[in-house]
């Protein structure tokens, strides 16, 4: 195909192996792992002591300052351990470990709300911040925070992100096709929180059939569905407004900053899961994928649910695992432990056996630009590299690197196989060391 | 009894036993495009293969010879050097290659042959990687070849034999080319002269004199397509320089065309299409920004003009691309990209959008 060099990637995407594939549950593991920090902001309060008995979906951890998001235990038993667990994002992370007595008993007062267009906003936002809802696109910044801009900023927009655009992951697009009611009433519930009366769904062109049902759920509404051009990162919050709008987030703001809230589509069904039906956030959507896994698919699981429990449901690691990542292959983390749980944000599990992992070793910059023209953000990646490189962390604040938001796509052009955004993120470490030393 | 045990092997059967493997941790993006410097090169030498071919038809034996002894002195170049310094094997990464290519390409056929040897070692020894080798050389290293070896052996560089065709020996009357003929006439104050002559179905084809492989436009452009195609080099640079070639010398003709040729003329002679399409785009030495681009382009194609007509040289593609060369970290440092979000309340046509 005939594409345009410049501002984005087309990597080969990979959707195919499980963009048919209806969404499943696994068995219930025997255990869950839930940290007390799934999001961006203040980790949670332990609401409970080892040995106590909870029930699903009771509150195990509570939100701590403003920035934060209570936690919920995903089965009912007994508490056998609070502390430091594996974590996905390659630390350890205060956890509640919770067995399982396989029994599934709910607390009892689960109340939903047929009525919530009529609803008071400010109810609603606190269902949804108690519903422990945080951005599941991967961002996981908590979604109560999002919906309550200062004062001064009149959000006028709210944009569903249905793009997608991360290569293997499929979980939003099942989502979209099979539960586009809950999506769209989601959104509804969103910008009835935020009072405006224009709403977008965006969708990266490849998928059709989530198109389809959306747009239909969406008929004789105000909200519009957009069909966008497939690259990447077409789903990359400032990319999305840009494309739908026409509008650009100011260098260092937000996107309220322009009047727009952006929410990731399953955000929308876990705001209509708590909202209507009273339910919190237990559970989410995982693609399970990759070479190195003998089962694929779109499956519902349990927040907490152990890596190494998954896998066994998806018959086991195929031929030795190399990597195993957390969320996509443009943007996610590689794990080092079969133990870390599934979280909020945890939109995909890819795993790419070992004899497909690239380790090369990197070579000088051969000033070919490429990187600078793939740059949806329209920096100089290669000054990057190269200050990183010759240990001048410092001289790349001139050249914005604090604006660059590590969509990889730098890296994946260079045909030097620089680690473009390894270099970013050595250097922005740098200078959060360096202000640390200030303050 | 039986049933359960069946049940519990079957559900033992997948289960991951013992300790964790060993997993690889990296930062991501974990997917890797398939473009590496090796594919790029050796892409570079593939597009060149059929301006290579048209050498060869036209010139025979004269340039084959100048191509295998070019093409072998920048790879031995580039081994021994590799052997002295003690650094890995770059041969591999075709980077050699495409110099040597290059090189022979831009020689005149028939040219004695340790003009290539030193040509060849000039340009990887020199002009590459006492820089600190690929990446760090300010210059396309063929083409500073070419211009010292224009500068040191102006007469052997000057010789051009008139075409042929396949390998039926060297002529031995020595031809001119186009642009040659252009310069003796301005000089001797006979407006364009024989120039006016030239078959312009001749020079897309390439029956013309010249280097070996900038002759035949129409070779040059099936492989500059290919690059193209594979964005492997953008439209910037070739269009900038070649449309600046022609609209300077397009207002000159139309002023005087007894006095200045045609535009056309401009763009099937010399090395006007090879330099444009292969040398100027050259990723090392030109800027990285697609603005920079088509002012490092807008450059080239004025100084080749400015030369043309009335530089003490016949052509000026080489020495316009290597003046501007020296000005790529300049126009780096004082054009780029405006980043997203920098200007503020910037809203733009929607794009990306699929109207359905
Ligand atoms: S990772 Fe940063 S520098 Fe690289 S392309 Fe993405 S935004 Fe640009
Ligand atoms: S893509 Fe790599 S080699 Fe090319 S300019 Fe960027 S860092 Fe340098």
């Amino acid at each position: 195909m005939w594409t345009i060099a410049g501002e984005g990637i087309h990597p080969s995407d990979e959707k195919g192996i499980t963009s048919s594939l209806p969404i499943e549950g696994i068995r219930p593991p025997g255990k869950v792992v839930i940290p007390l920090s799934q999001h961006i902001g203040a980790p949670c309060e332990p609401l409970v002591k080892i040995g106590d008995m909870v029930k699903k979906y009771q509150k195990v951890g509570e939100a701590k300052g403003f920035v934060s998001a209570p936690v919920h235990s995903s089965v009912s038993g007994k508490v056998i351990a609070i502390g430091r667990f594996p974590h996905p994002s390659g630390n350890q992370s205060n956890s509640v470990v919770i067995e399982s007595d396989g029994k599934d008993e709910t607390i009892d007062n689960i109340k939903g709300r047929r009525d919530y267009l009529n609803s008071d906003p400010k109810e609603l936002k606190n269902i949804i911040l108690n519903a422990g809802i945080v951005g599941m696109g991967g961002a996981t910044f908590p979604t109560h925070v999002k919906l309550s801009p200062p004062k001064e900023k009149k959000i006028d927009t709210v944009i569903l992100n249905g793009a997608e655009c991360e290569p293997y992951l499929t979980a939003d697009d099942r989502l979209m096709a099979e539960m586009s009611r809950e999506v769209v009433e989601g959104m509804k519930i969103l910008m009835h929180v935020m009072g405006v009366r224009e709403g977008h769904i965006g969708i990266e062109d490849d998928k059709p059939v989530a198109t389809e049902a959306i747009r239909k759920a969406a008929s004789g509404t105000n909200i519009r569905v957009v069909a966008l051009q497939k690259k990447y990162p077409q789903g990359a919050e400032k990319q999305l407004i840009k494309s739908i709008t026409g509008k650009e987030v100011p260098s260092g703001g937000l996107p309220m900053d322009v009047g727009i809230i952006v929410q990731n589509v399953g955000t929308a069904a876990a705001v209509y899961n708590a909202v209507h039906n009273g339910i919190p956030l237990v559970e989410r959507i995982v693609t399970v994928t990759g070479k190195g896994v003998n089962r694929h698919g779109n499956f519902r699981v349990l927040i907490g649910t152990l890596l190494e429990h998954v896998l066994s449901e998806c018959g086991g690691l195929a031929g030795g695992a190399g990597k195993i990542i957390f969320g996509g292959p443009m943007m996610g983390i590689a794990q080092y432990s079969l133990h870390v749980p599934v979280l909020k944000g945890t939109s995909g599990i890819l795993v790419i056996p070992k004899g497909d992992v690239l380790l090369e070793d990197f070579r000088a910059c051969i000033r070919c630009g490429r990187c600078v023209q793939a740059c949806p953000i329209r920096l100089l990646p290669n000054m990057y590299s190269i200050l990183a490189e010759v240990g001048q962390p410092k001289e790349a604040e001139k050249y914005y690197v604090l604006d660059c938001i590590e969509c990889g796509c730098c890296t994946y052009v260079c045909p030097s196989r620089r680690p473009i955004v390894h270099h970013i993120r050595y250097i922005k470490a740098e200078m959060r060391k360096a202000k640390g030393k200030v303050a | 009894m039986a049933e359960q045990a069946v049940a519990e092997k079957e559900e033992k059967k997948g289960r991951l036993e013992g300790p964790t493997p060993k997993l690889i941790l990296t930062s991501s993006p974990h997917q890797l495009g398939a473009d590496t410097i090796e594919r790029i090169m050796w892409s570079v030498v593939l597009s060149l293969l059929p301006a290579t071919l048209a050498g060869l038809y036209f010139f025979g034996w004269g340039a084959l010879y100048v191509i295998v002894i070019s093409v072998a002195s920048t790879l031995a170049a580039e081994a021994l050097y590799q052997k002295i310094s003690g650094h890995g094997n770059t041969i591999k990464d075709g980077s050699a290659a495409v110099t040597g290519l290059l090189l022979a390409l831009t020689l005149p056929p028939g040219s004695p042959w340790w003009l290539s040897v030193i040509g060849g070692f000039f340009a990887i020894i020199i002009c590459k990687q006492l820089y600190g080798g690929l990446g760090f050389n300010p210059f396309n290293p063929a083409l500073m070849a070419r211009v010292f070896l224009l500068i040191a052996f102006p007469l052997q560089m000057t010789t051009w034999p008139a075409p042929r065709s396949l390998f039926s020996g060297i002529d031995a009357k020595t031809g001119a080319t186009p642009l040659g003929d252009l310069q003796v006439a301005r000089l001797i104050g006979k407006g364009i002269g024989k120039a006016a002559e030239l078959n312009l179905l001749d020079a897309f084809i390439g029956n013309i004199g010249g280097s070996i492989g900038e002759i035949s436009a129409i070779a040059l452009l099936i492989g500059a397509a290919y690059l193209l195609y594979k964005q492997y080099i953008t439209w910037h640079i070739p269009v900038s320089m070649i449309g600046t070639v022609m609209v300077f010398s397009g207002i000159f003709w139309v002023i005087d065309p007894g006095k200045y040729v045609n535009p056309v003329f401009h763009l099937f002679t010399g090395g006007l299409i090879i330099g444009a399409f292969f040398m100027a785009t050259d990723m090392v030495t030109c800027p990285v920004t697609l603005k920079g681009q088509l002012l490092f382009g807008f450059g080239c194609g004025l100084i080749t003009v400015i030369i043309r007509m009335w530089g003490g040289y016949p052509e000026g593609v080489s020495f316009a691309i290597v003046l501007m060369n020296i000005l790529s970290p300049m126009i780096d440092r004082y054009i780029r990209p405006v980043r997203y979000g920098a200007i503020k309340n910037q809203i733009s046509k929607v794009k990306n959008q699929n109207v359905m």
